[in-house]
């Protein structure tokens, strides 16, 4: 198993690399020089030397690359040009924001998806199963800023139970959380369900009925147990669709996030901003699927052999 | 010819695939004669009748600004289709090409596809498309290419999976025996095989890239003003949740309904082609 998580883990750093390149290469790829590119409009002469000099942005482009990643590791991520303030420190007060709403919304994922595609494999082909179904595909074909919004609409402003929008205290991380993970838990569910379904024709749950045991106690004990291993990989591998979720969520409710700080440095053209927060994006969704893979081979025996 | 369009005769014969297929038709029409289809404009203002709630004169009420909340659909239907099947027609053919070719050719040029395709694979279409919108900046164009290259993968994946799956087959090895050109096996006879299970993905993909062009213009990086895109129009009247719901319910109600159709019609299709297994396959 160590073994497995080595040699998982020495290809994270190809993966990890090909993102930053991409991520650096932003700066040169966007229309116009690099340097007005990192400066404000109006800026006085000799801040285009200060900014040369502070990138390396009269040297070639690997050399470039090792000052800008030195800089990263370091944790220097740079000035925002409009904020005006280090975008590490833009970053810190974004970061728990993000991941409070993140780990909610994925908790609520697997809590609530595994659940119901349970209920949906007990009771297969009758009601409670396709009652389940029809609502989670529903959720699923629902944008989810719309999704947001009629929220929004039914239990802020018609109810008044939460409050429309912001980050105070977890009222207002209801909503946020409901609308990602509403749009996503019919894959978990249909995943857990198929899952259910196929174990349970396996001789082995016949011989455990034969032995007398009590169905449901199969059920939850043994059939969950072997059908959860599919479903750990999806849910790890929709870590980057929680993230990808939680960018609009964010701004639907003004919530001051990872997401909320890429739009608006996509919109201000504040570039060092963008490239922190698209990097930061990357690496989590990396992380999360390198997290699902060693998960698998834990539960999995068969996926440690993949990699050997 | 006729026999081609048999399975999309079936899909429309199922009920949901009827129901699906006439709506999507309903949208396309007005998509194509908005102009014609409304007595308003959808940039002139009217300030006196803003934030009207639906009645005879506007169907579906008025937005902030006054201006009719049906013609601004209508408009929008015609960005949102355009943009989308731009996109996904331009992803398409990119990816057939890649797909095709790494799988015909193989060898190194098959390895740095298949890379590329499974490095960018595990991340959600949003944060590629925010990348390439970062790049060319806000608007129509930039909407398009961030959208094309968002599924690029998803295109390419699946072509090779069936063209790999095709190029083993008699049919081909008899063609190649018989000195066909790599020109002639390739669109001769692999593409157009290969073919039927990605016009389906691509179709299904639509639907999710009216979704993507949505959130785009609801961040405000879409289609610019005055062009009314259902997105934008959200995000605007997010702000007037509180008086005029009807400016975010009315366009998001038209968006799903579209983007479930879709996937209905899209359904009802697999089953008149069975192509279910082929398409899990990738």
């Amino acid at each position: 198993m160590l073994g497995y998580i080595i040699k998982r883990s020495l290809l994270l750093i190809p993966v990890f690399f090909a993102a930053s390149v991409v991520v650096f290469l932003l700066i040169h790829m966007v229309p116009g020089d690099p340097v007005d590119n990192l400066l404000r409009v109006g800026a006085p002469p000799e801040q285009r030397q200060i900014i040369t000099e502070r990138y390396g942005l009269d040297k070639p482009l690997v050399i470039q690359y090792a000052i800008w990643m030195n800089g990263v590791l370091h944790g220097d991520l740079g000035n925002a040009i409009i904020m005006r303030r280090p975008v590490a420190d833009l970053l810190a007060e974004a970061l728990p924001h993000s991941i409070a709403l993140g780990a909610s919304a994925f908790l609520f994922y697997a809590i609530v998806g595994i659940t119901l595609g349970v209920i949906a494999a007990l009771w297969r082909d009758r009601w409670p199963d396709r009652t389940i179904m029809t609502g989670v595909l529903f959720g699923s074909t629902l944008p989810s800023f719309w999704l947001g919004l009629l929220l929004m609409l039914i239990f802020s402003v018609w109810l008044g139970w939460l409050p429309v929008s912001g980050a105070r205290g977890w009222k207002s991380l209801v909503l946020p959380v409901l609308t990602i993970g509403l749009g996503g838990t019919a894959l978990v569910t249909r995943i857990t369900r198929v899952a259910m379904v196929e174990v349970q024709r396996k001789d082995f749950v016949l011989l455990l009925h034969a032995k007398g045991i009590h169905p449901l106690k199969i059920q939850l004990l043994r059939v969950l147990h072997h059908a959860l291993i599919p479903v750990v990989t999806i849910l790890a591998l929709r870590i980057g669709f929680v993230l990808g979720g939680a960018i609009t969520v964010e701004v639907v409710f003004a919530r001051p996030g990872i997401g909320t700080l890429l739009i608006r440095g996509i919109m201000q053209h504040d570039y060092p901003v963008v490239q922190a927060s698209l990097l930061m994006l990357a690496m989590a969704v990396i992380l999360g699927t390198f997290l699902g893979d060693v998960l698998q081979a834990l539960m999995d025996p068969r996926a440690r052999a993949s990699l050997s | 010819m006729m026999r081609r369009l048999t399975p999309l005769r079936n899909a429309f014969r199922t009920p949901t695939g009827m129901l699906a297929g006439g709506w999507l038709l309903l949208v396309i029409t007005v998509a194509v004669f908005a102009h014609l289809l409304t007595p308003y404009d959808y940039d002139i203002q009217d300030l006196a009748h803003a934030k009207m709630p639906p009645d005879a004169a506007h169907w579906m009420g008025t937005d902030e600004f006054g201006r009719d909340l049906m013609t601004r659909i209508f408009y929008g239907a015609r960005t949102s289709m355009t943009v989308s099947t731009v996109s996904i027609g331009l992803s398409l053919l990119c990816g057939l090409t890649l797909g095709a070719a790494a799988a015909y050719f193989g060898g190194w040029f098959d390895r740095v596809v298949t890379t590329a395709v499974d490095l960018t694979w595990s991340f959600p279409e949003i944060l590629i498309a925010l990348l390439l919108v970062a790049i060319i900046g806000p608007g129509t164009m930039g909407t398009m290419v961030a959208i094309s290259v968002a599924y690029l993968a998803q295109f390419t994946r699946l072509t090779r999976a069936q063209i790999l799956s095709l190029k083993s087959e008699t049919f081909v090895e008899a063609a190649r025996s018989l000195g066909a050109s790599h020109g002639h096996l390739l669109f001769g006879h692999l593409i157009p095989n290969a073919l039927t299970p990605v016009l389906v993905a691509a179709m299904l993909a639509t639907g999710d890239a009216i979704i993507l062009e949505a959130t785009l213009g609801f961040f405000g990086l879409g289609a610019q003003p005055p062009t009314p895109s259902w997105g934008a129009m959200m995000s605007s009247g997010a702000a007037q949740l509180f008086t005029a719901p009807w400016i975010i319910l009315l366009p998001g109600l038209v968006l799903t309904i579209t983007v479930i159709a879709i996937n209905l019609f899209g359904d009802a299709l697999i089953e008149a082609l069975d192509i279910r297994a082929k398409l899990r396959d990738a």
